[in-house]
């Protein structure tokens, strides 16, 4: 029978969202002997129930809870409801994501260092470095069975990867390969190896992707030690006089009121939903919200420099066959100012099926210029860009006290204007995604833009110093002892690289520290 | 909601009996649109035949495919045949006709060149009906899975073991 801890258990430390932190944070805590209670929004879906079927997946698993937007980003303008593309479910968007698990570069902690000042950049130094969080990242990299790390073979290269990696040689780029994957490319952890399906995206049906909701979830819930409470929506973190969190407020499935109290509060629910509970937990004695002291709760958004490149030629592809995203080239990652912009992007395999094609190849497109991109589906290829965006004050998370959500609760807007970086290091890699695939040949080529974000970061960031972000560098809010973040917010700059496997180390080490300060009686 | 009806279910006979009117497109009734050659036909209730005609060929000059039959745009756009859409439609559809008149043809549908019908679409692409009816579109058309073996696209996999054994690298011409 599933642990059950009460409601008055002031022992339990309670974790809010179960994805890459949250979900691993509650394991890990749990394999430790602490207490967890992790309240997930969303529901419980297993490779059983995950569809190979783009609208009916999304259908299934994206939060789509009402969210605004306001920003020159071209997202506001095409998908004005829709800022993120992430999950609702146990396991959060571990469920949806490609799998792609790179470190960060030694000098992306330090990116004020080593970029100098960039003016409207808010840039700041992570309080943390590569040396610090190796072995982190060692751990990380086996609990995900990570391709191309310890000893794991590289997967194989679909015909959408074997497009791109020849117009990348074409090119003189080196660094190619199908990627460190977290996705098994032989049986490993009782899991069974990529069968080249396609949807990746849309929850892997094989359990050969690594996700929380089919490993660290049902691991944590076997010791005995955490309760994985779903449909349960955080509404607030209270605290008492002294100024230390109690509990969390969370609507249940029911839709009733409840409250769970607390020793230790920890925040995961991606980079719009956990500032939204800080701001939406404002009382008498914090009034800006919780954690807020610097001002920073909801600031730094960051989303990556995203865009897509895709490709017509004439002869079919057929790149939906086999792993979405299992494709890379990082020649372009350095930091190299000479390009006109600081820092660095991966270019990344990635297909869409028709329906989502349809959707994003040129969101607002009609007519036979759009159409005839579709007509020659099967002769497209695909890749993704991904680069390192800068943190900017005003791009953030605010409360809409004009829309509510289902509970009634202020909805969060989602501000965003692209940095002169973003749109130099943007221009540089669609000038490059176009030439690898002109190099093999493409008659036509579409500079494409985001999509709705699926790296969400910033919103609660690391910081040195109190006045200068919202957590310290274990991801502990410096205003409240026993309240911490454990997801993509606290990130202090969003790095090049896929963030879930920092992440997932983040989590790791947090989850050690805690149990430390717990056994010291510091927490 | 309204159906595409077979020719087994209206005669190629019935459909020309009760035909009024003729595009080069459509077979437009009492109560019905069909296809010239009677392949398909569909029933309204809500809208006006006319009305329902204008909006398939509206449908095809928003997203046109040559290879696509008009019985996927019916599909595409047949839910707005309903009380609730009605008005909105009749309303826009009107305003399509008034601009294809007001440019010397009879109707939108009487409009023989597609770029003369593109012309009209763009001088009204910022209208809430035109952003719905495209917007609809990019679901009602491209999620259909009976359109999807027309570009080519496979579907679901999982089923038949993925592509591993089935060509996820076959590519032959790099």
């Amino acid at each position: 029978m599933a642990t059950s801890f009460d409601l008055d258990d002031d022992n339990v430390v309670v974790v809010i969202g179960t994805g890459a932190g949250g979900g691993v944070l509650a394991n890990e805590l749990a394999q430790k002997g602490v207490h967890v209670v992790a309240l997930e929004a969303g529901g419980r879906y297993l490779p059983e129930d995950y569809v190979n079927d783009e609208w009916e997946s999304f259908g299934q698993l994206a939060w789509l809870d009402p969210r605004t937007t306001s920003g020159d980003w071209r997202v506001a303008r095409d998908f004005s409801g829709l800022p993120a593309w992430i999950v609702k479910a146990v396991g959060g968007t571990t469920t949806h994501w490609a799998g792609a698990s790179l470190r960060f570069q030694d000098h992306e902690w330090k990116a004020l260092t080593t970029y100098g000042r960039v003016q409207g950049a808010n840039l700041l130094d992570w309080p943390i470095d590569a040396e610090e969080m190796d072995p982190w990242y060692d751990l990380a990299e086996k609990k995900l069975g990570v391709t191309l790390t310890n000893g794991h073979a590289g997967l194989p290269g679909n015909n959408n990867y074997l497009v791109f990696e020849k117009g990348a040689k074409a090119l003189g780029y080196k660094e190619v390969n199908t990627g460190r994957m977290a996705i098994n490319s032989e049986w490993n952890d009782d899991r069974m190896a990529c069968q080249q399906t396609g949807f990746c995206f849309q929850g892997c049906k094989w359990g050969a992707k690594w996700s929380a909701a089919y490993t660290d979830i049902p691991r944590g819930e076997a010791t005995g030690n955490l309760e994985v409470r779903e449909h349960a929506h955080a509404a607030r973190i209270l605290h008492d006089d002294a100024g230390k969190v109690t509990g969390v407020e969370y609507f249940d499935r029911d839709g009733n009121l409840q409250f769970q109290r607390a020793r230790i509060v920890a925040l995961a629910g991606n980079s719009f939903e956990s500032p939204r509970l800080l701001l939406n937990s404002a009382s008498s004695m914090f009034p800006d919200g919780l954690a807020n002291s610097s001002g920073q709760v909801g600031r730094n958004y960051m989303r990556h420099m995203t865009g897509s490149v895709y490709a017509i030629f004439d002869k079919p592809v057929k790149m939906w066959r086999g792993t979405t995203m299992a494709g890379i080239i990082q020649d372009e990652a350095r930091h190299d100012p000479s390009r006109g912009f600081v820092g660095g992007y991966e270019l990344e395999t990635l297909a869409l099926g028709l329906p989502f094609m349809a959707a994003f190849l040129d969101p607002g497109g009609w007519g036979r210029e759009f159409t005839t991109a579709l007509d020659h589906y099967e002769n497209m290829a695909g890749m993704w860009i991904v680069g390192e965006d800068m943190p900017q004050e005003t791009n953030r998370v605010t409360l809409n006290h004009d829309v509510h959500d289902q509970h009634g609760l202020p909805v969060a807007n989602v501000h965003f204007d692209d940095h002169p970086n973003d749109i130099a290091m943007r221009n540089h890699a669609y000038r490059q995604g176009q030439a690898v695939y002109q190099a093999v040949g493409a008659t036509r080529t579409f500079p494409t833009p985001p999509y709705p974000s699926t790296h969400n970061l910033g919103t609660n960031r690391m910081s040195e110093h109190a006045r200068d972000g919202v957590v310290n560098r274990w991801g502990q809010t410096h205003d409240i002892a026993n309240l911490f973040v454990s997801d993509g917010s606290q990130f202090t700059t969003g790095a090049a690289e896929n963030p879930t496997l920092t992440i997932v180390a983040l989590a790791i080490r947090q989850a050690d520290h805690i149990a430390r300060e717990m056994s010291a009686g510091n927490l | 909601m309204t159906k595409t009806a077979s020719p087994r279910e209206m005669t190629r006979r019935q459909l020309l009996s009760g035909t009024v009117a003729a595009s080069a497109s459509f077979a437009i009734g009492a109560g019905f649109i069909a296809a010239p050659d009677a392949a398909w036909a569909l029933e309204v209730t809500h809208l006006k035949p006319e009305t329902m005609a204008t909006l398939v060929r509206m449908a095809r000059d928003i997203y046109p495919h040559d290879q696509v039959g008009d019985e996927y745009y019916v599909i595409a756009v047949r839910g707005y045949d309903s009380a609730e859409m009605a008005e909105m439609v009749e309303a826009g559809i009107s305003a399509l006709d008034a601009a294809a008149q007001g440019r010397g043809f009879d109707s939108y549908l009487d409009v023989g060149w597609e770029r003369d019908r593109v012309d009209i679409l763009r001088a009204m692409e910022e209208s809430h009906f035109f952003q719905t009816v495209r917007g609809g579109l990019v679901t009602g058309l491209y999620n259909q899975k009976a359109v999807w073996p027309i570009f080519g696209y496979e579907g679901e996999s999982y089923s038949e073991g993925g592509y591993m054994d089935r060509g996820f690298n076959d590519i032959n011409w790099l």
